[in-house]
């Protein structure tokens, strides 16, 4: 009895000691954490708030910002995720706990570059800039000297005294309006973009900001020190770069994809080699249908193509035998015999299929891997068409697919914003005819998945047998006896279209 | 007084280093009280015959700057930025490494950006009739310097030939980011548009402070300047591109009664005073500013962003001689500001014979390291003494400053 009282004591002071650390719901991350924390939660953290940060520059594209569709969008994300979503609530300690770990965490992935900082800064300026409006009057101001930031608000006086100049040199605000607003006396670096529109007054080096401009000025002010941090952070990033554990996660999380990876296969055996050609056509990713037409066309694909749309296929539930089939089908329409398929290609196929060699099941690739790793060269037909196509030659091919040009224009759009993803979903949304995609997309096989889904109102995929899969498969596996027995090495002639096996050997 | 020859340069601008540029009070200034290797890290860049041009010098004292000028011997010096590493070693340092830290807020007025509303002269041709526009310059952008950005060390400087220049040397604001800058000036401009922009001027009710306090000035020398000097209401041609600027309600029942009057100061009064009336009105149909918006069109500064915008822009140095027409780059002294003429300011050539004259009246023959005092103050003799007067009056008001903030600090911490 004793022995529970006490621990509910302690328990009740730690509560309070810990509402002291995060008085409040958002932050400057002004102070990096102290404490330890394992490496489970390390990593959990960091990808939940790149989650986050992926959803808030999602939003920032489809929506206006500030508007109530992007507020509760943002809200119900911040909650799933964890993360303070609410000024006031309640022991939040563990959110605003996760919030100030988690950011300090992605500054170390995300200093790295100009282009990563850029993205980082942006989002986590929304994010910021959200919270802050969320906020009370009076919560702003506790906040605001809790921030120990400089604006001292002006006393009565002297605001009577610049009234007439308060009300001339600040839009929308006549005089009835000045006296009832507080005005901030700000430094001009803080107040750059009113006072270099004259829409502010300046007296003496400093600006009279009325409260409703606040949050542009403290916006700012989190941008500059932010930006500070992350080149701060940038340099002294070697060190951190040493350590062995937290290397390889940090590696990742700039160029990570966060989501299911499709190595498990739910739809094994329910795709048939006969559906492909027209499931290429309503429910790939352009890239894989892409990818899918030049198989077809020239009956064969170089290796970077074989690699994303076979480990695709592998993701949309092609079994071993499935593909191996499909491959020979298709290459002996081309220049390549059946020995010389068995002997080369087969092995690779197993191999991505982890039933060779180190026996790894590789992953399907998602499309931030397939966007930034491995661009296309002439020949190729892999990678990400809102990438790497020529805008034009994209133009055309949506205008072959019958896509309305103002779809088309608005796909464009989001290329001409390196918005590779969202263009996709765009395009997701124009041949499904839906106006929202009602996803994040990440990765081809999710947009498969989601594509069969709506085709299919939610019904499982059907399940197609037929025989000669059947009689494909005893074929194969005689096949794969086959070229098991036989040493790659003794086929390593220079036989440029089988192009080094060593490149099956890379990890994704 | 014989006239300036630029074929004279060679001769005279030994003689000018030597004996006329105030090297003491320069040096002074550059080095800001000694503070972190400041004059070290400073860039000058020298043009010599020729065109030839040095940029990325940089000296390890004001003498040695001395020394390297007496020895060079430049047509035009300017100042750029202070960097991060010496100037003259920005080779050795890796790419990306050299950087400017800081530099004085520079503004360059030039006249020729007035050219499409003055009708004595243009391009670089001055004369006393528009020189008016450099001292209503001067004066509006002083002013907001000093009362709206808060600045205090200001140095105004004549070009030499067709405009003004000043240096803003505030130690905060030596620190200001290229954002920064470019917002003063955008803070500063009203007028914009170019050759394809008949109305350069809008403003909107209300109107800000800033706006009403240069209106203020332009107003005290709009009549002698602008109705009785340009006299743009002279004639129909005239009035008729100061009308297009005006709405049209207003349009027709002014080019009715001009006619009737009979100088640009009449017709002035009479399109002001209609303007006025409509500043009572509700503000649903607007009060109109039109009669402010041609006063400032005509008359309101015109700053290039691209000289105050960037750290590392260079801009000829204060004391400098300009090489077309021979004047010296003289600082303005506020206080008479009005009484300025551009055509009295002393050339290289009539320099150098002031000090011949005063030569003749016993002066020491050369002797080398003799007396280097006594010749690098020769300037007191010269006509070139007032100008340098206002420069160490500028530089002291800055050491003053310094001092009372070195006291000023040591008084926080309890220092004896």
């Amino acid at each position: 009895m004793e022995f529970s009282s006490r621990a509910r004591l302690k328990h009740a002071r730690l509560a309070g000691d810990r509402r002291e650390q995060y008085p409040h719901s958002l932050q400057f991350y002004l102070e990096p954490p102290m404490e330890s924390i394992s490496l489970v939660e390390f990593e959990s953290f960091a990808v939940d708030r790149l989650k986050l940060l992926k959803v808030i520059e999602n939003l920032g594209v489809s929506h206006v910002r500030g508007t109530d569709v992007y507020k509760s969008k943002l809200e119900s994300e911040l909650r799933k995720l964890k993360f303070p979503y609410r000024a006031l609530a309640e022991d939040d300690y563990e959110a605003r706990r996760k919030d100030h770990i988690s950011h300090f965490i992605l500054r170390l992935a995300y200093c790295q570059s100009e282009d990563l900082r850029r993205w980082f800064l942006q989002q986590e300026m929304d994010l910021f800039r959200y919270r802050f409006n969320e906020l009370t009057e009076s919560l702003m101001q506790k906040f605001l000297e809790h921030a120990n930031l400089s604006f001292e608000a002006i006393g009565e006086d002297l605001k009577n005294e610049l009234a007439n100049e308060l009300s001339t040199s600040t839009p929308g605000f006549n005089l009835t309006k000045v006296k009832e607003q507080m005005f901030f006396k700000v430094g001009l670096a803080d107040a750059v973009d009113l006072f270099r529109a004259r829409k502010v007054f300046i007296k003496d080096g400093f600006a009279y900001v009325p409260f409703k401009e606040i949050d542009v000025i403290v916006l700012n002010n989190y941008r500059t020190k932010l930006s500070k941090a992350l080149a701060l952070t940038a340099r002294s990033l070697p060190s951190i770069q040493s350590d062995e554990r937290l290397q390889p996660l940090l590696n990742h999380l700039s160029h990570s994809y966060v989501g299911p990876d499709y190595s498990i296969q739910k739809n094994t055996g329910k795709i048939s080699l006969e559906q492909i050609d027209a499931l290429s056509v309503k429910s790939f990713p352009l890239c894989m249908r892409q990818l899918h037409r030049a198989l077809r066309d020239s009956h064969h694909l170089r290796h970077g193509g074989r690699m994303q749309y076979g480990l695709f296929l592998k993701g949309i539930g092609l079994t071993l035998e499935q593909a191996l089939e499909f491959w020979k089908k298709e290459f002996i329409r081309g220049k390549v015999d059946a020995d010389k398929f068995d002997k080369g290609y087969a092995y690779s196929i197993r191999h991505s299929y982890g039933k060779e060699g180190r026996r790894t099941d590789y992953t399907p690739y998602s499309c931030m891997k397939i966007i930034m790793s491995n661009p296309p060269s002439q020949g190729d037909y892999h990678g990400c068409p809102f990438r790497h196509s020529d805008p034009e030659l994209l133009k055309q091919k949506l205008q072959s697919y019958k896509i309305p040009p103002s779809g088309i224009t608005q796909v464009l759009e989001l290329v001409k914003g390196v918005h590779y993803q969202l263009a996709c979903q765009k395009f997701f949304e124009l041949t499904h005819d839906v106006d929202d995609i009602g996803f994040s997309l990440n990765h081809p096989n999710q947009y498969f998945t989601e594509s069969q889904k709506l085709l299919n109102g939610g019904r499982e995929l059907k399940k197609e047998f037929n025989n000669s899969g059947n009689f494909q498969q005893k074929n194969n596996s005689q096949e794969s006896t086959n070229s098991s027995s036989t040493p790659t090495s003794s086929n390593a002639k220079a036989d440029t279209e089988l192009e080094g096996l060593e490149a099956y050997f890379t990890e994704d | 007084m014989a006239p300036f020859e630029p074929a004279a340069l060679p001769e005279l601008l030994p003689v000018f280093y030597r004996r006329l540029f105030p090297h003491g009070p320069y040096g002074r200034w550059l080095s800001y009280g000694g503070v972190k290797n400041y004059f070290q890290l400073r860039e000058f860049s020298f043009t010599l015959r020729d065109d030839v041009y040095l940029r990325f010098q940089s000296f390890s004292s004001p003498q040695e700057l001395e020394r390297e000028l007496q020895k060079i011997n430049p047509y035009k010096i300017d100042i750029g930025a202070v960097y991060s590493h010496r100037p003259n070693q920005h080779n050795t340092v890796h790419l990306g490494a050299f950087q400017p830290q800081e530099k004085e807020l520079v503004f360059d007025i030039d006249m020729t950006d007035y050219d499409d509303v003055r009708s004595c002269c243009s391009s670089a041709d001055i004369c006393s009739k528009c020189w008016t526009l450099m001292t209503i310059a001067v004066r509006i952008i002083d002013r907001a310097l000093v009362e709206d950005l808060g600045v205090r060390h200001r140095l105004w400087v004549y070009s030499g030939r067709r405009g003004v220049h000043c240096w803003v040397c505030d130690d905060a604001v030596r620190k200001w980011s290229p954002a920064l800058r470019a917002a003063a000036v955008e803070y500063l401009s009203l007028v914009k548009g170019g050759a394809d922009t008949v109305k350069k001027v809008n403003l909107s009710h209300p109107v800000h402070p800033f706006i009403r306090h240069s209106v203020n000035v332009v107003e005290k020398y709009f009549e002698e300047y602008a109705l009785r000097g340009q006299d743009i209401l002279g004639s129909p041609e005239k009035w008729d591109k100061v009308l297009a600027l005006i709405p049209e309600e207003h349009r027709e029942a002014l080019q009715a009664e001009f006619p009737r009057r009979k100088d640009s100061v009449q017709r002035w009064e009479l399109l002001r005073a209609r303007l006025e009336r409509t500043r009572g009105r509700p503000a649903a149909q607007g009060p109109c500013y039109a009669d402010w918006e041609v006063m400032l069109q005509f008359c309101f500064p015109r700053l290039d962003i691209n000289v105050s915008k960037g750290l590392n822009h260079l801009l000829k140095s204060p004391f400098s001689v300009h090489p077309k027409t021979g004047r010296v780059s003289v600082p303005l002294d506020l206080q008479r500001l009005d009484q300025f003429d551009p055509f009295a300011v002393p050339t290289i050539t009539s320099l150098c014979q002031e000090l011949d004259t005063a030569n003749s009246d016993g002066e020491q023959e050369d002797g080398g390291a003799t007396e280097p005092k006594r010749r690098t103050r020769d300037y007191k003799k010269t006509s070139l003494a007032p100008y340098v007067r206002v420069f160490e009056q500028f530089v002291e008001g800055m050491e003053s400053a310094r001092r009372g903030e070195r006291i000023r600090r040591s008084d926080l911490q309890g220092d004896f």
